[in-house]
């Protein structure tokens, strides 16, 4: 990406722009595929592996990384810690992008996409964590968009609706934890009915604490992460306050992360004690399982308190982007890594190279759509005529 | 129309289902309260 | 155990709630659930089965199930390692190595839906399209399923397939135990075409006492458990066999606690974050919002005293000025009176001093600056 694409009004045929577009048209063809001619022809998927990386990676990823929004506003509305408050509309921003594109993502990998509200119109399976995950998503959708909705009214210059929806901060603040602490414990939770298919190592009853509480961590490091690349790519959209609290984002929620991190740890110890796993830990899976416990937990929580002791803001930075990719490897371990494990190695799955189009493609909706919003809404600097929110 | 419930499914179907609409009437109850309760603070907040 | 509840249908069903809740009551704390009584099912005795795949032809015939690539007399296909698909219900696997020496050539392992007490596919879907009825058979209602999967993850008999090649009507696969046969009082269609009755359909009950009866017969002949007896909490399906079961390619791993109960503490746990979450986090609000509070009024006392300093300061600097004000305007006066003076005495000295009215005119000037 270049300096250039970040701004508009500039040549369009920037490196960012080509390759963006070849993606997007890729995209196009096998979205066309997948929804004339079916699932078989573009994944993987099969009667042993019905969930592949559109769950495991757009689903599961997807929702624990836009956490920062609830994080970052229960911080700061909450808790109190006004210092962070030019960080709350990015994080709200990239949240509700992030729901959007889950939402987009679920509508490729269920067979029947125009069904999706039928588990509230037609009939409710209360007993499945599924129909609990589905209410909480679709809720905490609306709650992130109202959320967001200001930056865009003042955009468009409503100011009576503006009013109005600042005055529900608290309560859609209160409403957005509420439902994330749900929905992202619930999302482990699926894993629950099936012991038999995941490894021990990875299933415990602890599943949904675990979700949740690596949802927080994933939240505050995205955060960083995200504040990086714009600070990066659309410094010129940033206020004076952005700019200043920049590097208390990242000392405050480095120091958050690394004590949630330690607290992480401590309880993935005690699963494996709890699980009496001990023995699984000199096995293969045991092996891969030390790398997530000790390269993508306890090596980003002491490398967040180094940097947070001794200031250093691009050794943060850059835990942040590993910690980051720690939970991508937690989700797509146990959604597909040590699921099936008992499965000879002709029955495992490997995501179909359209699949990984598809998810590309996503990502990229949301790269283009993020730009597209901070370059024309007040997302990265306060607007003139309102002061403070 | 009396039936009888034979298995754990459809007993947690049952409580689950009443158990939802108790967590609808949660909400909205819970923020009505608060409501009712800081009506009358005297502070201006 | 049972307890009387009226139809549950829809939300507008929780109206009904209070009889349903005083009905419930009644019952024990420690609730226990033995599933539907008289609810049928099939034993299945892997001595006796010969391998002859005629279950399989029964069973695509009986369900209009699309033609095999390769036709039911064929049993060089029992050479692969086979599963059930969308378009096969059940298949039959063949084992060779067998550590029983009374059995004497392969073993044949026959797979289908077992159709859970308390199916786990029952208690993952979150459009209920799977039902078990009181016949026994666990079945799927396509016509609400929007084809999450989430049943085929669930299941730990991996048995539910998905139709992964159509576009518009995918459905979920599985045996239905030809539940609209059974309900017309016919055999399913696996047990009509047996010839060497290795499959017994009847009530699981006097199924449990046909196995158990085998069993004490011929101990020699059986491994003394009845596979599906207890797994996942029990199956209508129930098996036999002459080796542990694990060399039939089936898992003992699986424990014995139904599906619904693996997941019933975290249900639980939902509306327990629902009750306390808010409580807790608008006390936090609340805690935050007071300190601001308590820093804002700190604040404004300490500009207050700021103020009030500033302002004293302000009158003593203003007093010294008014004064050094008064001073200069004195010395101003004095000056002018001086000046009338000395120009009192200028006429006569008027020629020689040209000096003086310099100095008069230099004087208001430096004054005003």
């Amino acid at each position: 990406m270049s300096d250039e694409a970040a701004t508009t009004g500039k040549p369009l045929l920037t490196p960012f722009n080509v390759i963006a577009g070849i993606i997007v048209v890729l995209g196009l063809i096998v979205t066309v595929l997948r929804f004339t001619v079916g699932l078989d022809a573009v994944t993987n998927l099969s009667d042993y592996n019905p969930w592949g990386i559109w769950i495991g990676f757009d689903l599961l990823v997807g929702v624990a990384l836009a956490a920062g929004g609830y994080v970052t506003s229960a911080a700061v509305y909450l808790f109190g810690m006004k210092k962070y408050h030019s960080a709350v509309r990015p994080a709200i921003l990239t949240g509700f992008l992030g729901y959007t594109l889950v939402v987009i993502a679920l509508h490729y990998d269920v067979g029947r996409p125009w069904r999706l509200p039928y588990p509230f119109i037609m009939q409710r399976g209360t007993t499945s964590l599924l129909f609990e995950v589905a209410a909480c998503v679709a809720l905490y959708l609306t709650v992130l968009f109202i959320e967001f909705s200001p930056a865009a009214m003042e955009w468009l210059g409503l100011k009576r609706a503006r009013k109005l929806v600042v005055r529900l901060t608290i309560l859609l603040t209160i409403f957005g934890v509420v439902l994330s602490t749900l929905h992202q414990s619930s999302l482990g939770a699926l894993f629950l009915i099936a012991p038999a298919k995941l490894h021990p190592l990875w299933y415990s009853p602890y599943l949904p604490v675990y979700f949740f509480v690596s949802s927080i961590i994933a939240g505050l490091s995205m955060v960083i992460f995200e504040s990086t690349l714009s600070h990066r790519y659309f410094a010129d959209k940033m206020d004076a306050a952005h700019l200043k609290e920049k590097d208390t984002v990242a000392l405050g929620f480095g120091k958050a992360a690394s004590l949630v991190l330690a607290g992480y740890f401590i309880i993935k110890v005690i699963g494996v004690s709890e699980g009496n796993n001990w023995h699984l830990l000199s096995t293969n899976y045991g092996l891969w399982f030390l790398v997530e416990l000790l390269g993508f937990v306890a090596l980003p929580c002491f490398l967040y308190a180094v940097g947070v002791r001794d200031k250093n803001i691009k050794l943060i930075k850059w835990t942040a982007a590993w910690t980051v990719l720690g939970l991508v490897v937690n989700r797509l371990n146990i959604s597909l890594v040590a699921f099936n494990w008992h499965l000879p190695a002709s029955e495992r799955y490997f995501p179909h190279w359209m699949e990984i189009v598809i998810t590309v493609f996503l990502v990229t909706l949301g790269v283009l759509a993020f730009r597209f919003i901070v370059t024309r809404m007040p997302i990265l600097y306060s607007h003139p005529d309102y002061e403070d929110h | 129309m009396e039936e009888s419930i034979h298995t754990l499914q459809e007993y947690m179907f049952h409580t689950e289902s009443i158990t939802y609409i108790l967590i609808i009437g949660a909400l909205l109850g819970i923020t009505f309260f608060w409501l009712f309760l800081s009506q009358r603070d005297d502070d201006e907040e | 155990m049972s307890i009387t509840r009226r139809k549950f249908l829809s939300w507008l069903g929780a109206a009904t709630a209070g009889t349903t809740l005083g009905n419930t009551a009644n019952a024990a704390s420690n609730k226990h659930f033995s599933g539907y009584p008289n609810s049928m099912g099939v034993l299945f005795d892997n001595t006796r089965c010969i391998g002859c795949r005629k279950c399989e032809e029964g069973c695509n015939t009986v369900n209009e199930l699309p033609a095999p690539e390769r036709p039911f007399d064929d049993l060089s296909v029992l050479n692969t390692r086979r599963r059930t698909d969308a378009k096969t219900y059940t298949i039959v696997n063949r084992y060779d190595a067998v550590s029983n020496v009374k059995i004497k050539g392969p073993l044949y392992r026959k797979v289908q839906c077992n159709h859970c007490l308390e199916p786990a596919c029952a208690s993952a879907c979150f459009v209920r399209a799977f039902s078990k009825t009181k016949k026994g058979a666990v079945i799927y209602d396509a016509s609400v399923c929007v084809g999450c999967r989430y049943c085929m993850i669930a299941c730990p008999f991996e048995i539910p397939t998905y139709e992964y090649d159509s576009a518009f009507e995918p459905r979920v696969m599985k045996c239905t135990m030809c539940s609209p046969r059974i309900e017309k009082g016919l055999l399913p269609g696996c047990v009509e075409v047996c010839p060497t009755e290795a499959l017994t359909y009847g009530k699981r009950t006097n199924l449990l006492q046909v196995a158990r009866a085998r069993i004490s017969k011929f101990p020699d002949r059986y491994v003394n458990h009845i596979y599906g007896e207890n797994e996942m909490g029990g199956t209508s399906w129930l098996y036999l066999s002459a080796v542990p079961y694990k060399e039939v390619g089936m898992r003992e791993d699986l424990g014995v606690t139904p599906a619904p109960k693996l997941t019933a503490g975290a249900l639980s746990g939902v509306p327990i974050v629902v009750g306390i979450w808010p409580v807790l986090l608008t006390g936090i609000y609340a805690m935050s919002k007071r300190k601001e509070k308590i820093a804002n009024t700190e604040t404004k006392l300490a500009v207050a005293a700021a103020v009030e300093q500033a302002n004293t300061e302000a009158k003593a600097n203003l007093k010294s000025e008014i004064e050094a004000v008064n001073k200069m305007k004195q010395k101003e006066i004095d000056n002018a009176v001086k000046k009338a003076l000395e120009e009192a005495a200028k006429p006569k000295e008027e020629e020689d001093s040209d000096a003086q009215p310099e100095k008069a005119e230099k004087k208001p000037s430096e004054e005003g600056s």
